[in-house]
This record gives C-alpha cells, structure tokens and sequence, in this order.
C-alpha cells in the first residue's frame, strides 16, 4: 500500500498518525482513501470539487504531483503547506 | 466587564474590560490564521468563529471556551459538482428561530444552520438563483458579508452583497428578490447603472425597534430605507466622505446610525488623518462628527466592514471600532467620548462585543 505522511495541523487532524496507508491508483484517490479512513481531514487538502488546494502541495517520492499522478504500492506521498502567505 | 472578538489576520484575540480604559487580552486562539468573524451566540454562549487558513480553506469553529477545544463544524462547502470552491466566510448571524444561524461567504453563498452552528446547509436558492451567472464580485471577491434577520420573524430576511446588491425573502429564503430601488453607482458610466447587478453594498442594518428602517453603507454613498429595503434614499449629505465600510446602529433609537468614512475609493484612510466616527440622531438628515479621545493628527487608519461593534442602547451604548493598524477604540457613551482598547493587534478583520 502507499504511504500517506502528515505533518503539523493535518498530522494532528488524522488521529496524530504521522503515516497512513492507503489503496490508490493516483493522488486524488489517495486523499480520498485517507479522508474515509480519517474524516477529520475532509475538505482540508481536496476543496470540495476534488481539487488539491491552491497552496497545499504533495509530493510523490520526492515529485510534486497532481490530482492525477499515478501512485503505486510502494509510494511515498508527503503533502505540506505551500512556501507562501505573510 | 463587556468581552470584544476581535479577529485578526493572525488570530483571534478576546478582550476584556470595562469602558474607559484599555482592555486586556484575556485568551488568543487560531495563532497565525486569519480569523474573518467572530461571536458569542448571545442565546447559548457559545462562541462561532471563521477561520481562513491559507493553506487549508475556510472552516466555521465552534467552542465553549476560546481557549479550550475549538470542534470544526460540518457542511460549509460548496456542492462538490461546481466550478467553484468557497472561499471565504465572511459573516455569522444568529436568526430568529431557536438554533439557527446563518453564515454568509464567497463566492455570494448563504449557508443556514439549525443546530447552533454545529451543521450547515448552503441555501439553494440563492445559489441557483438564475442571474448568478452575471454576478460579479467586488475588490474583496464576490461576498455575502450582510444578514439581517427581522426581529420576531424568522421568514424575512435581508442580505446585502458585494456587489450583487441587496436581497431580500420573505419565505425563510425559498425565494429570492432584489431591493435595490434608489442605489446609485457612481463608480459605473451612468449610462451602465441601471445594471442591478453591479451594486457594491459595503454593509447592512435593520433598526431592531423599527425593522422596516435599514441603513446601508455603500462603494459611495450612505443610504437609509423605510420599506424593509425595497427602496433606498442617500442620506450622505454632510459627511467628509460618504465613502466608509461598516455601520453600527443604537438599538433604542430607530433615526440613529454611525459610520466611520475613509477619504475615498482610491484612499481608503481616514481623511485627513483624522479618525471620526459620526452620528446621525435624525435618520441622515445631519451627521455630527465624534473625534473625542480618538486621535486627530497623522492618523491614516483603514476600519474594514465587519470591525465596527455595538453593545447595549441609548446613552450608554457601547461602540467598538478595530483598524488595520492594529488598534481597537472604544465609547461607553454612545460615542460621545472614545478611549483606546487596544494597541499594537495584527490587522483587525471584526469586531463583536458581548
């Protein structure tokens, strides 16, 4: 299964877990999968229309991914605030 | 002791005190995240805030305590079939009916809670509504920042948009009307204003001993209506400038109104570096300036829409107004005389006294 790592608010939202496993062909179908597991954290890193919010950012094995970027078994998705605000 | 919400751009900070004198901050919640508004429901207790994280969206909280658990609240979304996100929350009411409360937000969307706040429902006929396609938004985005519930009737209802104007329901929000008679755009070619749909209300309110009485402060113009805002007549005559955000009124008396003008469109400070609240005791038809104790030299301050507060009636009426700069004045007076609350906060948003 992929892995999931959370950090800081979102970490503290999904139960304190820092990882979570989840079954997923692509990242949207990831977040999903960890929004069923964790409802906590719906709405937070998907807005409503499915969409990664415009400045949260997940990386795949190190690549910033999309919405449609494939996940495999052995993935690693990390997702963390964008470098942006005042 | 009267507590103030105030939210910031980066929290939300409880004041507390008594009029006179300078507040203290009692607790801070939400560090670093802009908080929109800020209340206590006065009919639980319960404090509701709406945060914008920039990371993360707009989420309504909810807590007994402000520095306890804040517990996020459901439903405040937009249906997921849309082009559109929400994106902000801009103002929270409590209606008329027992446990209801409304939440207006961006992009021009109405949500109505029957639970205190703990559920929410996005009102689907004003989303639907069939002139939304030519809505457009303001320089703030395309918000619902005005609810005004009539007092003792839960079925009527006025919103006021920027800048989609004034909306009224007398059905509880099954359906949707505009009250928009008497604007004007100034800011439009005149021969583009009879457009309905460009009208930038900058604020709302319903005189609570006289609910067909509403005062608006708009881009431009400072109005009054008598007929529960199907028509509006300007009321700026006498004002430095009838260009200004927020409104606050004395529940006591239905002919009296506050506002805070700021030079212009393209200066929005106080003019002159003068900061003065004015008070209209007559329905608009003359404005006496308020400056006692607020400064009066090199002050060039930016008072939003939701930072202007009131508490109590009549003489003793508390006023509560928060800046850009961080600053926050206070009158126990009816704006008579005004003393500093606080200094140095982040960029105030609102302000909401209890």
């Amino acid at each position: 299964m992929a892995v999931v790592r959370l950090r800081g608010q979102l970490r503290g939202l999904a139960g304190g877990l820092p990882e979570h496993a989840v079954e997923a062909g692509n990242v949207r179908e990831a977040l999903r999968a960890l929004e069923r597991a964790q409802p906590a954290v719906s709405g937070w890193i998907l807005d409503e229309r499915g969409l990664i919010r415009r400045h949260v950012n997940v990386f795949v094995n190190g690549e910033r991914g999309t919405e449609e970027t494939p996940v495999g078994p052995d993935d690693r998705l990390e997702v963390l605030p964008a470098i942006s605000g005042g | 002791m009267t507590e103030l919400l105030v939210g910031t751009r980066k929290g939300l900070f409880v004041l507390e005190g008594e009029p006179g004198a300078e507040f203290e901050a009692t607790a801070r919640a939400f560090p670093g995240e802009p908080v929109e508004y800020a209340l206590r429901d006065p009919r639980t207790g319960l404090l509701l805030a709406s945060v914008t994280s920039a990371f993360y969206g707009p989420k309504i909280w909810r807590a007994d305590d402000p520095a306890g658990e804040w517990q996020a609240a459901e439903g405040v979304a937009l249906p997921g079939d849309g082009e559109r996100a929400l994106e902000r929350i801009w103002a929270i009411v409590p209606g008329e009916a027992d446990g209801v409360l409304y939440a207006g937000g961006d992009p021009g969307v109405l949500f109505e809670s029957r639970d205190g706040g703990a559920s929410w429902e996005l009102n689907r006929a004003l989303w639907e509504h069939p002139t939304r396609p030519s809505w457009q938004p303001g320089a703030g985005g395309l918000c619902l920042h005005s609810i005004v519930p009539w007092p003792g009737d839960p079925w009527r209802l006025a919103l006021g948009l920027s800048a989609v104007g004034v909306w009224l329901t007398d059905d509880g929000g099954e359906t949707w009307r505009h009250g928009n008679r008497g604007l004007v755009a100034r800011y439009l070619p005149e021969d583009a204003r009879e457009a309905e749909l460009t009208l930038c209300v900058h604020s709302l309110e319903r005189a609570p001993r006289r609910p067909e009485r509403m005062f608006m402060q708009f881009h431009g113009g400072v109005y009054r209506s008598d007929d529960a805002g199907e028509t509006w007549t300007e009321i700026g005559a006498g004002l430095p400038s009838d260009f200004g955000f927020p409104l606050a009124l004395d529940p006591a008396d239905p002919d009296s109104a506050y506002v805070i003008p700021l030079s212009g469109d393209g200066d929005r400070v106080t003019p002159g570096g003068r900061v003065r609240v004015y008070e209209t005791r007559d329905a608009g038809a003359t404005w006496i300036a308020r400056g006692d104790g607020l400064p009066q030299r090199d002050a060039y301050l930016t008072v939003l829409r939701q930072a202007f507060a009131a508490r109590g009636e009549g003489p003793a009426l508390e006023l509560y107004f928060g800046a850009t700069s961080g600053d926050v004045f206070g009158s126990g007076d009816a704006g008579a005389t005004w003393f500093g609350a606080a200094t140095r906060l982040p960029p105030v948003l609102s302000v909401r006294a209890a």
